[in-house]
């Protein structure tokens, strides 16, 4: 497949770094489709930049699975989408190769970090693409775009081959305008790979009936609470209360976790990071360094002109987290902060069989219109929870505030992905 | 609380660079990070694993690997299946 930079005016929302050419031929339940793989997924002989200047140059000598897993059942690449760098970002603002618009209102962002996926979908350039899901970067890009994403459980699609942020946190999952789509899509992803693992044997067996007669909602009070858009919250209550008119009960719910799963989320995730973003050293590939200089000067340089600024926040944040004298204020902590968000999962799943609200807490704000990093951080507090647990979650398009979508979110209990779809799917069906 | 010297002092041990005119700016946004962490003084634990982390061995299996010649020449600086990298000691 031949790769090129795209063309002015064939990516009106900048979606792409790389575009492919050729069309997919082979055969198989994705026969002739051409599905967009996010830039950090491994893809043979066609670059992958992550977002960064750093990979500048890169091309993987090797597929990632989920890359070879789609060629096999006849789909083609599209291209490689754009995404805030290595994915830390909730607006695919962070890359290095400029902000992806919204193609429902180009002024405002796509949501991230996978924005380019969704944004390639959500403009039918493609019908389905790839995404990755950390702390809610397919669903935030979903919801924002109108379009389906699902983060599937953890340890239910092969990370082998995607470039690693925060292992512990992330999955690559599917984006599509309907929820057949990804269904299909996570059907084929999903094969048990040995490669990586953290992965298990469970075959994906979807039943999309459209039914959810005797299904319990769980309705946690915190994912209605403060930071939520009460016209946002609105909008996901009668999306529920719908639910509820197709034979669904709804069960309130309280996840007192809530109030520290964000900062648990971030302590976590910059840590990893802090620890994974060191193999991008100039050496082996991506930003040549000067091996004249000693080790530390030319790795610090080559991360001073290859990371953007993001990167260089949540390194050093992570860095300060692990370091001796703060590890048990910051990182212990988290880690028992999530033990209880994992606890409070399964307590509220004792009683209900899904989790449902808004997916984020407001419609799709504008380019440029955060600057500041925490505020940014913030706008994933509805998402992270689902990523620290490893439990399925789903956004699927619930209506519109202004003019612009929301998503109505459905976690479900680990491993229990085909039944968030199914809830995604019946919910999509009752309001055709 | 962090000053500018202490996030100068962090960035040289992560060997990251920060540029003189946005460090004040740095330790601003940095410090209200920080200062939104602190909700995890709060936290109690209350759910402990039983019997605590332990390692799982396996056997070592060879496996096919990528080809030499292809990952040799990703780096910018190789020689005889070996590649060049700036000296570590002084």
């Amino acid at each position: 497949m031949k790769a090129r930079a795209p063309a002015t005016g064939d990516d009106p929302y900048n979606a792409f770094i790389t575009r492919c050419e050729g069309k997919p031929g082979g055969k198989g339940r994705l026969a002739g489709i051409p599905v967009a793989v996010k830039d950090n997924i491994s893809t043979y002989g066609i670059p992958t930049s992550c977002g960064s200047r750093i990979l500048e140059g890169y091309t993987p000598p090797y597929h990632a699975n989920v890359v070879n897993l789609i060629l096999c059942e006849g789909a083609g690449i599209a291209g490689k989408t754009n995404m805030d760098e290595f994915g830390m970002g909730s607006s695919t603002e962070n890359s290095a190769f400029g902000p992806t618009k919204n193609p429902v209102d180009p002024s405002r962002v796509p949501g991230g970090s996978s924005g380019g996926s969704a944004a390639a979908v959500a403009a039918g350039m493609v019908p389905m693409a790839l995404g990755s899901d950390t702390g809610g970067s397919i669903r935030c890009p979903a919801a924002f775009c109108g379009i389906v994403g699902l983060k599937p459980s953890y340890g239910r699609v092969s990370r082998y081959g995607l470039v690693a942020y925060a292992n512990s946190l992330e999955q690559i999952g599917p984006l599509a305008r309907t929820v057949r789509e990804v269904s299909l899509l996570m059907e084929v992803i999903s094969r048990y790979d040995p490669r990586d693992s953290t992965m298990g044997d469970r075959p994906f067996a979807p039943r999309l009936t459209g039914e959810v007669k005797g299904l319990r909602i769980g309705v946690p009070a915190e994912f209605f609470g403060a930071g939520v858009d009460p016209a946002v919250a609105e909008k996901v209550r009668v999306a529920i209360g719908i639910l509820e008119e197709m034979g669904a009960s709804v069960v309130p719910c309280s996840m007192p976790s809530m109030a520290y799963a964000l900062a648990a989320y971030y302590v976590t995730c910059t840590s990893e990071a802090s620890s994974n973003l060191a193999r991008f050293d100039g050496v082996r590939y991506g930003t040549a360094d000067d091996i004249r200089k000693p080790w530390h000067d030319a790795f610090r340089e080559v991360r001073a002109k290859g990371f953007g600024e993001e990167v260089r926040r949540r390194i050093l944040l992570g860095t300060f987290a692990l370091s001796a004298g703060y590890y048990g204020k910051y990182y212990a902590k988290a880690q028992a902060a999530r033990r209880n968000v994992s606890a409070d999962f399964a307590r509220i799943f004792r009683d209900v069989d899904v989790i449902a609200g808004p997916t984020m807490p407001t419609v799709a704000f504008r380019i440029g219109e955060k600057t500041d990093p925490l505020s940014m951080y913030l706008s994933d507090i509805l998402t992270v929870p689902a990523n620290l647990a490893g439990i399925p979650a789903v956004s699927v398009p619930c209506g519109k505030v202004k003019d612009l979508p929301v998503g109505l979110q459905v976690m479900g209990k680990p491993l229990e992905d085909e039944r968030v779809l199914e809830v995604a799917y019946a919910y999509e069906q009752g309001v055709r | 609380m962090v000053s500018p010297d202490d996030v100068e002092k962090i960035a040289n041990l992560a060997d990251i660079s920060l540029s003189r005119d946005r460090l004040g700016e740095f330790t601003r946004e940095f410090n209200a990070i920080l200062e939104y962490f602190e909700i995890l003084d709060t936290v109690r634990e209350e759910f402990r694993e039983k019997g605590g982390e332990f390692n799982i061995m396996r056997e070592d299996e060879i496996t096919p690997s990528l080809p030499q010649g292809e990952v040799l020449s990703l780096p910018h600086d190789s020689e005889e299946g070996f590649i060049r990298a700036p000296r570590v000691m002084e």
